[in-house]
């Protein structure tokens, strides 16, 4: 089914010629997963032993079949925007790129490690910000020397400034987004996930960010963009994916796979 | 795109990423690199715990004093409920140093395991924003508890200092220590795995841990216990192979003089079995999940 689907307008993406290098290959990505939806059952102790008695699966664990078929490649200096509407299954997509979700079927070829920068990861809350870019330059693998060597211009670019001797339980959602990708950033990555963690910074901070994710792109990095923001998408990329309700409707350059993204989302209304 | 042509390209797929040397991102890398990897993190393992105890301690008044407290005060009830109320003590020479040993032995064995089972769980975002071996996790927080011990161990050694006088027995704490970490490595991080899948494992690990307690000969002398009660022989044998009494045995004939009347059957032997046995298969049965935590 979704073969047909995917059939009609897609594959406009960069051919692959003998000098693109892949880095990342996905193959017929089905993810499949199981979430814990609020309601159902009465959740007191009876009704709990019963469903154990009876053998039954908990009534609240139900599957989402958030990406499916999905099959593209990304190749070095490539940086590619996810769009499509909410719950289409790109932070997912991010989440499997990542490693951090198995596919249940087809497979994800990964060229170095991917490094997933998602809004709502939290690093250690009750921390300061300045023992935060310590633990997590060396959760990345950076040696104490090179930390040293970095610390400032970390420092510099997330603009915190003297806040980074605060704890960051006191940051406001935008200061620990900032903190986050330019701890994230100060590694050079061969491939970067970006989940809509320049959405809560302010103006400078998005275009600081913005430079860096091309800096990325310029020293043969490969960046995944998940924004709801197309005007981001359309600064920051050269290619783009359209995501529907888990399916991949459109692949290819980012101009016209906006534009034919925003005629349908206008079309509708 | 034609349906041929998706059918042909999962073979064309595979061959693409053979030959740009691309891997497939959820596998779990192999057991060695795996360890080298670690090694390479040790120091994220420290910065990891000093960094947790830190957080821990900043919002009491008393800060890390209460290292040194809660011990001190631990082993005060302990005291107070087995050696003066119960009157466990009988027969056993220098009985507060017998107990405490004991008790800070079993404590960080136990601490290892029920903060490890919750290691993955707690540190989920970090786990789903930077990729790093997970094991880095379960063991920052033995290293934390290894490091409590050492403040415990010290005070114990002031009070038999004051008590029995200094010994170069004394210097069996270090390997007696040794083997015990590398056994609270093993389950916890075999607890880690557990307690990440099998979430009920937090609410029935302080059963667990009590009964081993009561099991383990903290309060009392096992020999002793076994001699007044008329046991057949063998019950020693089989007793003295709990890990955690082997533990706190080899760690009281290194401080207590008085202990060797009291002491079990084969506990250096059993002590550096089930290191080696927990740490080997701690490790393995971790790695190989490696690749699914951080899911659902």
């Amino acid at each position: 089914m979704a073969v047909a689907e995917t059939a009609a307008p897609t594959s406009a993406a960069p051919p692959p010629s003998s000098d693109a290098v892949p880095t990342v290959i996905a193959d017929h990505v089905n993810i499949i997963y199981k979430v814990a939806a609020g309601s159902g059952g009465k959740g007191t102790a009876a009704t709990a032993f019963r469903r154990i008695l009876k053998r039954q699966d908990r009534p609240t664990i139900r599957e989402v079949h958030a990406v499916k078929n999905v099959t593209f490649t990304a190749y070095k200096g490539d940086a590619i925007g996810l769009i499509g509407r909410n719950g289409s299954g790109k932070s997912t997509l991010l989440r499997a790129i990542a490693g951090l979700l198995p596919p249940a079927s087809g497979a994800i070829y990964t060229g170095g490690q991917p490094s997933l920068l998602g809004v709502n990861a939290a690093m250690m809350n009750d921390l300061t910000g300045d023992r935060n870019v310590v633990l997590g330059c060396l959760a990345m693998g950076m040696t104490p020397a090179e930390i040293d060597e970095r610390y400032d211009e970390i420092v510099e670019f997330s603009g915190i400034g003297d806040f980074i001797d605060l704890p960051m339980s006191t940051y406001s959602s935008g200061m620990s987004a900032r903190l986050k990708f330019a701890i994230a950033s100060a590694k050079t990555h061969d491939i970067l996930l970006v989940d809509e963690a320049l959405a809560t910074g302010d103006a400078e901070f998005r275009v600081r960010s913005e430079r860096k994710i091309k800096d990325l792109r310029d020293q043969a990095g490969t960046v995944f963009l998940v924004s709801h923001s197309l005007d981001v998408v359309l600064d920051t990329c050269n290619r783009a994916i359209w995501l529907d309700k888990g399916v991949l409707r459109m692949d290819g350059d980012v101009k016209e796979v906006v534009d034919a993204y925003n005629a349908e989302a206008t079309g509708k209304r | 795109m034609s349906t041929a042509a998706e059918s042909a390209s999962t073979a064309d797929a595979a061959a693409l990423a053979e030959r740009y040397g691309l891997s497939r991102s959820a596998a779990r890398p192999p057991f060695r690199d795996y360890l080298r990897e670690l090694w390479g993190r040790r120091q994220f393992i420290y910065s990891y715990a000093r960094a947790r105890t830190y957080a821990l301690y900043a919002g009491a008044r008393l800060g890390s004093v209460w290292q040194i407290l809660t011990p001190l005060l631990n082993a005060a009830v302990y005291f107070l409920a087995f050696g003066v109320l119960l009157g466990t003590a009988k027969g056993i020479e220098n009985y507060p140093a017998f107990l405490i040993c004991g008790m800070f032995v079993f404590t960080f064995t136990q601490r290892s395991m029920t903060e490890g089972s919750r290691s993955i769980a707690t540190n989920m975002s970090l786990i789903r924003t930077l990729h790093f071996p997970r094991a880095t996790l379960p063991l920052a927080y033995v290293v934390n508890e290894l490091n409590q011990l050492f403040i415990s161990m010290g005070i114990l050694l002031v009070l038999v200092g004051f008590t029995d006088g200094p010994a170069w027995r004394w210097f069996l704490i270090v390997p007696a220590l040794l083997l015990q970490t590398m056994f609270n490595i093993g389950v916890t991080l075999i607890f880690a795995r557990l307690g990440t899948f099998l979430t009920d494992i937090s609410q029935l690990l302080p059963f667990i841990t009590r009964t081993w307690l009561y099991a383990s000969g903290i309060f009392f002398s096992i020999p002793d216990k076994l001699r007044d009660a008329d046991a057949p022989g063998w019950v020693i044998h089989v007793l003295a192979l709990n890990p955690i009494s082997a533990y706190i045995d080899i760690m009281r004939r290194a401080l207590l003089e008085s202990h060797a009347e009291h002491a079990l059957p084969n506990a250096w032997p059993i002590a550096i079995g089930w290191a080696v046995v927990a740490l080997a298969g701690g490790f393995i049965y971790f790695w190989r999940a490696e690749d699914r935590y951080g899911r659902g």
